[in-house]
Parts: structure tokens; sequence; C-alpha cells
């Protein structure tokens, strides 16, 4: 036992040691409930100890100072980032929670600081992102006044999360934390927000330690696997010509890496893609035939509408990836594997539906499928490749024109990095350039809002990657418009020294909107003309260092300097203005229809 | 109902929601409904059978794909612990009504006695200033009787949100044994999704 029950500390308050150790000792050695009096914020804080939380993502106020009080005495304990933005603090946690596999926490105040959540969560529920996210609440006698401060959190973050409560009691919230936890990282995970008035952060309660979570009756994380099922699947692989995996970020999700590559490697599938599930295996995988969706490559859209069998792996159809749905795989058998029932038939129809965890269910479905290789089948992938390398990648990657593309410096970053770099992106063309060209080696090692689409994602998301990775570079690849939106997060990564690469690729220009403008409004270029700062000045105010890079000489150096320069730098790089992104997938048309310009 | 014309493949459906007694959880249910912009024709939320445990009865038009994929979505909430559909053939169903009318107009003009019989009506209470009468059935049979009161100055009427029972269910009370001893990460030992696609979801 290191503190005695009721001690005080040097800071004249809370315990300075976890209570968790102590009430487990006196647990075992006296078989009974040992109490000891804790004021609600502390049993937050224990909460988040006991669940292995490092770092909490946050910014202060009136309704949440009774726990900002209670952290000051847990300073050695958790690692409390102060962004500069709630938004900032909430994608910062969503960037820790997919670099890390951990759940990501957040604090914020009642009223304006719970509502800047709002943009977060709703991009954590779409991206099935694990966070918990703890908001102060006004007085509980003072709910539904009106109170200075006051929202209706609970109601206005109910679409948004996988749960929420509202905690008017200490005496509540181990369990409530317990539950909070569990059901944010267990099945499909997603956002939790947990509203805590603040009587029940001041109250005293007598606690008797924290019990994870393992079970709710009314809530099933994963479904049952059933054989059967699995059977049927593996038949109709070793049945196919011409199969065709599509994985998403449910491999990731679900730890399930080494399971899903020894599954596509033994039935010799071409495998590819959703933004989500990027890096999963390597960039270079002989299997991995690219990126699915409006802006994928080539063959994998095509030929999704030519394979026999499809077999989708924990991702969704999004309308992004599936295109025109009356048209899309119509000729093939479908598998889907989700954790989520709910997937199943949401969009396309399936022929057998997998459900479970992959984890569990592609072992027994590889036991299952013959050793194969469909070589031809493979070729045929390689073949649109070529077609895509010729007419589209060579000129974006080793252009010729004058001016840089975006292309070439994600190639850059490529060759320089070699692939092991944490890639974090924004939203519009540079996120699509960066997704489709971007080498990655290693699992969560792409960073994007995928399903919401978030513009001013990145910059924070950044900070909370490099949190999640500490060892591995991190960069920040945002346009002119998105950096605008979080570009307050400097402050944070100037204050906490942060080590991300801040890489602005300025098209001067909000390019994909003005990308649609010219493919589909007659290059009528509506408000998309967007100016920006000196950002190397507005860099040297927050004591980061960068610079400028206007063509290709100076472009490699720059890069080379920012990546070997030791904490956090910015570059931002003029590139062409009117470069659009191809392929692409015109919203309403079939993914065969894809046109390479 | 013009909309019932409209697309014939839409109909009547009832959804049995067995839930945890949990504040905000009807709103949870209820945007799974308004987010896709169909109208909840009635809902009714009580205690069921088991403590602890209530019950919605929500009743919708719509095509049954629609249906199967919000019972879905209703059943991923974390405080649900099962979702029923079915169409009406499948549940035997009621509403109640009470109609208000003056006293001395029904008293005086109307042959209540008949009135009552033909409507299965009962007389709830009789005041000297009014009179109030109750009736359960189905839509056509409550609306009757206020066609049948209107002309004796039918001063206040109100309806009940749909209760229906479900004619081959079993009850909840084994299911829930179920779900409360499961082992943690354990599932009940049935997949009735699997075995009839169309009509139950268990995860
Ligand atoms: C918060 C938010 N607002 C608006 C949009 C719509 N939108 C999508 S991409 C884009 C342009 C992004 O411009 P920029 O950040 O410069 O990136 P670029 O496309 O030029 O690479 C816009 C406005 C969005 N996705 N998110
Ligand atoms: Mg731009």
């Amino acid at each position: 036992m290191r503190v005695e029950f009721g001690e005080k500390s040097k800071h004249n308050s809370a315990l300075k040691t976890t209570f968790m150790d102590t009430a487990q000792q006196e647990l075992t050695a006296t078989e009974q409930k040992t109490t000891i009096e804790l004021s609600g914020s502390a049993a937050v804080l224990e909460a988040l100890i006991a669940e292995g939380v490092k770092t909490i993502f946050g910014y202060p106020g009136g309704a949440i100072m009774p726990i900002y009080d209670a952290l000051y005495d847990y300073n050695d304990k958790l690692e409390h980032i102060l962004v500069r933005h709630e938004q900032g603090g909430i994608h910062a946690a969503q960037g820790y929670a997919r670099t890390s596999g951990n759940v990501g926490v957040v604090f914020a105040t009642s009223g304006p600081g719970a509502t800047n959540l709002v943009t977060g969560l709703a991009d954590a529920q779409i991206d099935s992102t694990p966070l918990v996210c703890i908001t102060g609440q006004v007085f509980a006698h003072l709910l539904g006044t009106d109170a200075f401060q006051e929202t209706d959190v609970i109601n206005i973050t109910t679409p948004v999360t996988k749960w929420n409560y509202q905690v008017t009691d200490a005496n509540e919230i181990p369990e409530v934390l317990a539950k909070a936890f569990y059901i944010a990282k267990s099945g499909r995970p997603g956002p939790v927000l947990i509203d805590i008035t603040k009587n029940a952060q001041i109250q005293k309660f007598q606690y008797s330690g924290y019990t994870c979570c393992k079970h709710i009756r009314s809530y099933r994380p994963k479904p049952i696997v059933r054989r059967e099922y699995i059977e049927e699947a593996a038949k109709l692989i070793n049945a196919a010509k011409k199969p065709f995996v599509l994985w998403g970020q449910g491999v990731i999700l679900g730890k399930a890496e080494k399971e899903f590559a020894a599954f596509i490697e033994k039935a010799g599938i071409p495998s590819a893609w959703t933004i989500l599930g990027a890096g999963a295996i390597p960039s270079d995988h002989s299997l991995n035939v690219g990126m699915l969706g409006m802006h994928g490559n080539y063959g994998p859209n095509v030929l999704t509408n030519e394979c026999d069998v499809l077999i989708a792996i924990g991702m969704r159809f999004d309308d992004r990836v599936t295109g025109r749905l009356d048209k899309y795989a119509k000729q093939a058998k479908v598998i889907h594997l989700d954790i989520d029932p709910a997937e199943i038939d949401k969009n396309v129809q399936t022929t057998v539906p997998v459900w479970g965890d992959c984890k569990e269910t592609l072992p027994l479905l590889t036991e299952l499928v013959e050793a194969k290789q469909h070589t031809e089948w493979l070729a045929k992938f390689r073949e649109y490749q070529r077609q895509e390398e010729e007419q589209v990648i060579q000129g974006e990657l080793f252009p010729t024109s004058e001016e840089l593309t975006m292309g070439e410096v994600i190639q850059q970053i490529n060759e320089i990095t070699g692939g092991e770099a944490v890639i974090v992106t924004d939203v519009g063309q540079h996120q699509m350039v960066a997704c489709r060209y971007a080498k990655l080696n290693n699992t969560r090692s792409n960073v994007t809002s995928g399903g919401l689409g978030t513009m001013g994602f990145c910059l924070p998301a950044a900070i909370g990657a490099k949190y999640g990775a500490p060892d591995k570079p991190v960069i920040a690849v945002i346009g002119d418009g998105g950096v605008q939106m979080t570009i307050q997060e400097l402050g944070t990564i100037m204050q906490f020294n942060v080590d991300v690469k801040v890489l602005i690729l300025n098209n001067q220009f909000l390019g994909m909107v003005r990308q649609w403008q010219q493919l589909f409004h007659d290059k009528r270029y509506s408000f998309v003309n967007i100016t920006s700062p000196d950002y190397v000045k507005v860099a040297e105010g927050y004591y980061i260092p960068g610079q400028k890079v206007e063509n290709r000489e100076s472009l490699r150096p720059a890069l080379e300097a920012m990546l070997n320069h030791p904490g956090s730098y910015l570059l931002e790089v003029m590139v062409t203005k009117e470069n659009n992104v191809f392929p692409m997938v015109p919203q309403g048309c079939s993914v065969s229809e894809i046109r390479l310009k | 109902m013009t909309d019932h014309i409209l697309n014939p493949e839409k109909q009547e459906y009832n959804i049995t929601v067995y839930t945890e007694n949990q504040i905000g959880l009807l709103t949870r249910i209820a945007i799974i409904f308004s987010r896709r912009k169909i109208n909840i024709e009635s809902l009714n939320t009580s205690p069921s059978e088991i403590e602890s445990i209530h019950r919605f009865n929500i009743v919708i038009t719509e095509s049954e794909g629609v249906v199967r994929k919000v019972c879905r979505q209703i059943e991923k909430q974390v405080e649900v612990l099962k979702v029923y559909y079915n169409t009406n053939e499948d549940v035997i169903w009621q509403e109640m009504a009470l109609y208000k009318v003056p006293t001395d107009q029904i008293a005086e003009k109307a042959l209540v006695e008949r009135l009552l019989r033909e409507n299965g009506a009962r007389v709830v209470v009789i005041r000297h200033d009014y009179t109030v009468f109750e009736t359960t059935g189905h839509r056509e049979e409550t609306d009757a009787l206020i066609l049948k009161l209107q002309p004796f100055g039918l001063i206040e009427f109100v309806r009940s949100a749909r209760v229906a029972i479900i004619k081959h269910s079993e009850g909840f009370n084994r299911k829930l044994r179920e779900f409360e001893s499961m082992e943690p990460g354990h599932e009940p030992g049935e997949n009735e999704y699997l075995d009839k696609r169309d009509k139950v979801f268990t995860m």
C-alpha cells in the first residue's frame, strides 16, 4: 500500500497514488469492499488511469473546473494537452486513436465547449473511431433553466455518438466510465460522450475501486460466428474464377492485418482498399491492386464490374466507393464480412453474410479456402494499372511541366521516408493525391477523414497521431483551404513541442470544389478562389521554423530539411493551380465508367 | 395513406422493441426514423412484463427492405435488447379510444344501449354534464363510433397508440435470461436472422 486512506498528499488534496493499486490490494487482503471518500472528479481521473489512458486532449471552462482542479494532482500520471479549440481537441484524440489503436480521450466544458465537439463526434462516428469525451455540465439543479453555458449536449450529440450519458451523481461515475470505455472500443468502435454535472464532479462519495466493464446485457458487440456461412463463403471463393477482395478499416480496427494477409495470400485474391483501409497491408504487397472509389485506381474500379465473387471485408460500401449502386457489381456474388449486422445488405445485397469480428472469421475462412493463384486475373489488374501509369500517374509523379504537382511532392516523400511515415491528410484534392500515392509500409499509418470529409481535420489529427505513434515521422498533408480552418492548433504544436511536419500543398484554390465546378458546372468558379497568409511567417509567429518552395530544384532539399529537422516544421509548396485529380468516377456514374481524364 | 397506394410494396409494419429503461433512448430510437424522413404513425412505450425492460410498439408504413434496415439500426443501439417487425397479419393489435359526450343529449336522443352493444363500447363515467365512453379495436372501429357520436355533440375524443401482440412469439422472458446469463463475449446460441432472414434480428 503506497498511501494511507485519507492521507493528504503534499498538494493538500487528492491522492497522489492511484487509488486502484490500494483498493485492489485492500480487496484481496480483506475480501470485502473497502471504500474511501473521493470526489467525482478524482473518480473520473482514476477511471482514466485504470483504463490505461496516458494522454488527454482538452480545454477547460467553468463547468469542468472541478475535474481540471483534480487533474492538477494527477499531473504525473496523466498528460493533458491543451489544444486551441475543442474541435482541435477531438480531432487530436481521433488522430491518437487511429495511430495507437487506443481510445482517445477529450475534455471540454459545457455549452460552447461541448458544441465545438460535434464535428469531431460526427467524424468519429462515421469513421468508427473509439473516443471517450467528457464534458462538464451546469449543476444538476440548473438543468433545463437556460443556465449560463447550458446546452442540451446529450440531445445534440445523440445522432453522432455510439452512446452518451449524463451523470448527475458522483456515485455513478466509476460504472458509467467503465461502460463508456467498453462501448467505445468494443464491437464496431465509436465515440462516447459522458456529460457530468458540476455538482457530481464536486460531490464526495464512497469509492470502492474501479472495475472494467465486460458485459452489458443489451449490447452485442460481436455477432455470433456461424460456421455454415463461412463454409458457404469458402465454397463460393473456391469456385470463383475472378474473386476480388475489397477491404476497409474493419481489418485495422479488428487488429486483423495478419489474418487478412494470410487469407488473401492463401487464396491468391487481388485486393483493393478503401481510403480508411489503406496501410493494412503494405502498398507494395503483390496482391494489393490499389485504391477503390471515386478517385481510386483504374483496375479496381473497372474490374469490380467484372469479378465473379466480391469479398468485402470490414468495409461499408460507401457511395464514394460504389458509385451508382444499381450498376455496381451486379454480376458478382457478394460475400460480406462485417462486425456490424446493420451493414449487411445496407447498400449492397449480399449472397453470403459473414457476421463477426474478422479477427475470428478470417482464420476460419482461410482454413477452408484452397491455395490458389489467380495469375491471369491478377494480370488484368496489372494491365489496367499500366494504362493508368501511362496516362495519369507518370505525369502526376514525374511531371515535365514547369509547375509542381501534388503527386510529385508525395513521390519525393516516399523516396525519402521509404514508406515509414505516418501520413495524415485533410480533405480535398491533396487528400486524394496523398491517399493514392503515399507509400505505406505499416498499418495505422494513414489518418484521414473518410466518411465525413472534414476539412480542418488534419492539423489537429496530426498532433494526436504523433502522440499515438511517437517513434514515427508524422507528416500532415494539408490544403491551403483546410489549413486555415484549424490553423490555431499551431499553438498546440508550439506549446507542447509536438514533432509534426506540416506540409501545405497550396494550389490557391479550394481545389476539389474547383475541380467539380470545372467539370460539372461549366467552369463557373464560384467562391473557390482562396487567398493565403504568409504561412512561413505565421509559423514563425508560433516559433515553428519553415520555408516555402515554388520550384522543382528546391523541393527535394526542402522536404529533406523538413524531415531531418528535429521538431515541428512547416513547409508550404506552391503547386499547379488548376490540376485535376484523375481517375474519377463522376457522381451518378458506375464504377466501370471511371474516367482517366 | 396515398403513399401506400402509390407504392404497393409499402404496408403497415408493427415494430416491437425491447429496451432498457433509459432516459434518452426514445430520442435515439425516434431519430432513426426522422433521419430517413419516415413518419411514425403510432408509438406506444410502456414497461413490459419484465421488470426494468420497456417495450415499444411502433407503427410505420414502409417497404419491408426499409423496415428491415431501420430495425437493424435500432437493434444496434446499446440499450436496445431486441427488435422484431411484423405485418398486421402477424399480430393481434388494438387501440383504445375515449369519447366524451354531453350526458343530456346522449341520454335523451340516443339509444345508448344499442350504441354500446354495436360498438363494443363501455361507459367509463356518467356525470350530470358529460359521459365518457370507451372502446378498443382497430382504427375503423374506433372511427365508426366517432361518426355515431358526432350527432350527439361529441365534445372530446382521444385515441391511444397501437399495442400489438405477436401471434407466434414466445415472450421475452427466456430471451432475457440468455442475454443476462451470457458469459462475457459469448452470444446466445441462435442467429435467427440467418435462419429466417427476413423477420428477426439477433446480433
Ligand atoms: C468543413 C468542410 N467544409 C467544406 C467542405 C467542402 N470541401 C471539400 S474539399 C474542399 C476544398 C478543399 O480545399 P483545400 O483545403 O485547399 O484542398 P485542395 O482540394 O485544394 O487540395 C471543400 C471546400 C468540407 N469537406 N469540409
Ligand atoms: Mg487548395
